[in-house]
């Protein structure tokens, strides 16, 4: 079943590479067709926190690399998350003449394709080649497609993202010369290894900057808002919308459950570092001037929150982590998109020069308050739910910490509502009198992740009851109850 | 044995065709020829053993290393010939790369030292003359003389190494040393350890490591470019399996006394030859001075000394030479077009030859450590057999120079999507994308599905 997803993108890729003008439409059909696989993988699925659809042959036996793959919930939501998203980045950017659009969109699709063989991956080595493969796609696009600075950035995004890649491979390889016999790539292997207090602090120390850097979690998020502000829009909201779980999974999937000695002692640093990336980057996002680098900055919080629920080793935080990361890739896809409509209309991303549009266009202000409602987590739509439950579970840890954590709510509804008012409301300007109201197109997209937002905001249980199993057997290895079936 | 016999023969055979007037068929004479090597050398996968009086030895090790080489010298013979500039000189310079060849096999199975100086020297001189072949050309005629002059000096450091080595032991025989030094740890050591270290600095110039590498980005950026790919491809595989099985079979038993040097030389290699690529606008130049980074990553299988070592060397050096075949056989293509052998003739390549730009990435994807290609599990591989080894400090300078070598690899890949102002088409006849797909092709097979070279030794 995996393997059908995972095989999906990659042939769809190859196809669409050759097929010239005809490749957005083709891309599309192949991302719905995932789609559709998806739900059909979804009904066979039973919640019950051990890993279903494994699929495992050897890869490399004299190595003890193996073809691994399988999902718990954690999984299949964030399956889920990349198959509904990547459809909708594709239509978001039929507006778009984007040169080349063979290579274009069949570098969209090979991510998808790494996304979720990231996602499934139950080898370190599977792991780690798909981790690195989805980052040479998105390279390139930021690379060809991006905006005027792109080379440097670029260069210094996938250097950086390299850089973690890389100490994440010296852990494996070190974790894999660990277990017994000839040696296993295997997450249970890697699982049953007991390490030293001294020896895991190094292991999570690797795994942990290279997660971070991924996620960015401060002070390892300096690439982050130029490769965002520059990279076209499909670019910078696979890598916000989906890319970026990579991180929060890893930490969820990777992280916690090896390096548990190291997280005793490190834990806190780690959280405090997440927390401390959520006050620095609200604070930079209060005064931008680019709507596109706020939300940038403003992921940045965000996800340092997710990080910091993750890191409180609690069930709510866990939780709160799992389901906020499916709500964060929602919203600030919605955001991204809502960006680059202002800035195809107006050529121009200052929020100064903007103003006075609620007057001409209605639809678009609508779909954008809930957008921004959503980000700064009001209940009843899915930011409320997930930050709830995170600063549960960091208040569980400490109560002033969740102080701190709570301050990102409160900063948040600061910068998002400031920018709506500067883009909205108002009196009309003159770049803003002629702004067109939604596309179909546009609608097309915007209405999927508004229904999205409201539904998880109102009845999430189902989500959360689905994550739960595989949550709690996570945190169980943690927290030393052992004897748990991780497979079966 | 019949491999070393048909490749000595086919050297001779394109230099009687001069003679003979057959020169028309030679080249399809050499490719045949160089497939019946391969296949001969297969054969003696199981039914190896000592040859030529013990001078020989055909175990695993060489018939998997010649099997690199043949087929490393089979591609380059399938894109090259076509670039020699004189016509009429072609069938020298074939004959030349087949003695080449041939030096190369030797160092992969000898077992005595006299055939490993045979060896180098076959290797050796072939390419002091290729390196000129350009005979119009200042820079190569440059290169003909440094290679010659410094390669010479090294020569004389190697067989000095050889002869402390049999006045201590009495023997040229490499097990009659090995036994030797096991036996007698405490006694003759000034000699034996004088010449270990004589031998060492003579391989360490073949596979051009600091502090031994001056020579290589002068000799490779004023070689003929198909000359240079061949150096740094077959060359440099077979100095290693030399110097792989000179260090690890031979004097394996005083590991302890000669690793601190290697180490010292990987190490210096991989920071020298990163940082300073870089700042190489020169094509050849930059891949000279990767190329010894490189050869600092495959000197950590040699310091590893365990089951893998071979095996990852092995794989490593296939992978290099392939990605490096289709890099320089862009070059040569791109040069072509542009009469430019500089990393910015690559501008605009993506417009100007969409699937060349495409080898060229997987090429330079490859060289980096990237997967999902062969140089990445290269890397991988090596990385794993020194650190089961406890050369961790070591690998993580490893690890931070492939961080740095992604700078300069991807400048290729960069200025291959610059708009520059040089539209001019890059033209590959239908025979070259053949060929460059299908070598693109084995750098991603042999990546995704490693397990067959990794299981070989």
């Amino acid at each position: 079943m995996i393997s059908i997803l995972i095989l999906i993108p990659f042939v769809a890729a190859i196809v669409v590479l050759f097929s010239g003008e005809k490749a957005k439409t083709i891309s599309f059909y192949a991302a719905i067709a995932e789609l559709i696989v998806s739900f059909y993988a979804l009904t066979l699925f039973r919640a019950d926190g051990g890993m279903q659809f494994v699929q495992d042959y050897w890869w490399i036996p004299s190595l003890g690399i193996s073809y691994t793959v399988g999902a718990d919930g954690i999984s299949m939501l964030l399956v889920l998350l990349t198959t509904v998203l990547t459809p909708l980045i594709i239509y978001s950017s039929f507006s778009h003449n984007y040169s080349r659009p063979g290579l274009f969109y069949s570098l969209i699709l090979i991510m998808q394709a790494a996304l979720i063989g990231v996602f499934t991956a139950l080898d370190g080595f599977l792991f780690y080649v798909f981790w690195e493969l989805a980052l040479i796609p998105i390279y390139l696009i930021c690379l060809v497609w991006g905006g005027k600075d792109r080379v440097r950035i670029t260069l210094k995004f996938f250097i950086y993202t390299l850089f973690g890649s890389l100490l994440m491979l010296v852990a494996l390889i070190w974790l894999w010369l660990q277990t017994p016999g000839t040696h296993s790539f295997a997450l249970e292997a890697l699982y049953k290894i007991q390490l030293t207090p001294g020896q895991s602090g190094w292991i999570f120390w690797a795994f942990f900057i290279s997660f971070a850097i991924k996620m960015p979690v401060f002070p390892f998020h300096t690439w982050q808002p130029d490769t965002y502000t520059d990279s076209p829009t499909p670019g910078t909201m696979l890598l916000s919308g989906i890319m970026l779980k990579m991180g929060v999974y890893g930490l969820i999937r990777w992280l916690l459950p090896i390096a548990t000695e190291g997280i005793g002692q490190w834990g806190w640093l780690a959280l405090s570092l997440s927390l401390v990336s959520v006050l620095y980057a609200s604070i930079i996002a209060l005064v931008q001037k680019d709507f596109k680098r706020l939300i940038a900055f403003s992921s940045i919080a965000h996800v340092g929150l997710i990080s910091a629920g993750v890191f409180s080793l609690s069930l709510q935080g866990t939780q709160g982590a799992v389901i906020q990361m499916l709500n964060h890739g929602i919203n600030v896809v919605g955001l991204f998109f809502i960006a680059d409509i202002l800035s195809t209309r107006l050529k121009t991303r200052e929020m100064s020069e903007m103003g006075g549009i609620r007057l001409v266009a209605p639809r678009f202000s609508a779909v954008f308050i809930i957008l921004v409602m959503a980000s700064i987590a009001l209940p009843l739509t899915n930011g409320f739910v997930g930050e709830f439950l995170l600063i549960n579970g960091i208040f569980q840890v400490s109560g002033r910490m969740a102080a701190v954590a709570g301050l990102t709510i409160i900063l948040g509804a600061v910068y998002m509502l400031t920018s709506y008012r500067k883009i909205v409301l108002g009196d009309k300007q003159a770049r803003t009198a002629l702004f067109a109201d939604l596309t179909p197109q546009e609608k097309g997209v915007l209405v999927p992740l508004v229904v999205l937002i409201i539904a998880i905001g109102v009845y999430p249980s189902p989500i959360l009851r689905f994550a739960e199993p595989s949550v709690k057997a996570i945190l169980g290895i943690i927290h030393g109850h052992g004897g748990m079936a991780l497979m079966n | 044995m019949v491999t070393l016999i048909i490749l000595a023969g086919l050297g001779l055979i394109s230099l009687f065709s001069e003679i003979f007037s057959f020169r028309k068929i030679l080249y399809p004479l050499i490719l045949a020829g160089l497939a019946a090597a391969f296949v001969a050398n297969i054969t003696d996968w199981n039914t190896g053993g000592a040859i030529f009086n013990n001078m020989m030895h055909s175990d695993h090790f060489s018939v998997a290393f010649n099997g690199v080489l043949i087929a490393t010298a089979f591609f380059w013979f399938l894109v090259s010939p076509g670039y020699f500039h004189d016509p009429t000189n072609r069938t020298d310079h074939f004959s030349l790369l087949l003695f080449s060849l041939t030096g190369a096999t030797l160092l992969t199975s000898f077992s005595n030292m006299i055939m490993l100086f045979l060896g180098i020297e076959i290797l050796s001189i072939s390419l002091y003359v290729l390196a000129g072949s350009k005979k119009q050309d200042l820079a190569s005629n440059e290169a003909a003389l440094k290679y010659f002059l410094i390669g010479s000096f090294t020569t004389g450091f190697l067989l000095f190494g050889m002869a402390l080595l049999y006045g201590a032991s009495g023997s040229f025989n490499l097990e009659a040393i090995s036994r030797f030094i096991a036996n007698n740890q405490g006694q003759g050591n000034v000699l034996v350890y004088t010449g270990v270290i004589l031998m060492m600095s003579a391989l360490a110039f073949k596979v051009s490591a600091t502090p031994f590498h001056f020579w290589a980005p002068d000799v490779y950026q004023g070689s003929p470019t198909v000359v240079t790919s061949f150096m740094s491809t077959v060359v440099k595989t077979a100095a290693l399996a030399a110097f792989l099985r000179l260090f690890m079979y031979c004097f394996g038993t005083i590991n302890g006394f000669w690793s601190g040097g290697i180490e010292i030389i990987a190490a210096a290699s991989i920071i020298i030859g990163n940082l300073t690529a870089i700042f190489q606008d020169d094509f050849k130049r930059m891949i000279a001075y990767s190329g010894v980074s490189h050869a600092g990553y495959m000197l950590l299988a040699i310091l590893a000394m365990n089951n893998s070592s071979a095996s990852s060397l092995l794989y490593y050096s296939a992978g290099y030479s392939l990605s490096l075949l289709v890099a320089f056989s862009a070059l040569l293509l791109v040069a072509k077009a542009t009469g430019a052998e500089t990393i910015s003739a690559f501008n605009g390549l993506a417009k100007r030859n969409p699937l060349l730009a495409g080898i060229t990435i997987i090429a330079m994807l490859s060289l980096a450590g990237i997967p999902p290609t062969a140089g990445f599990f290269g890397k991988y591989y090596i990385f794993s057999a020194a650190l089961k080894s406890n050369y961790t400090g070591l690998v993580v300078l490893a690890v931070f120079g492939s961080l740095v070598g992604v700078l300069y690899y991807f400048r290729v890949i960069i200025v291959m999507f610059r708009e520059g102002s040089d539209t001019r088409p890059v033209v590959a006849s239908p025979g070259e994308r053949i060929y460059l797909l299908l070598i693109a092709f084995l750098i991603l097979f042999i990546g995704v599905w490693p397990g067959y070279l990794v299981s070989l030794l």
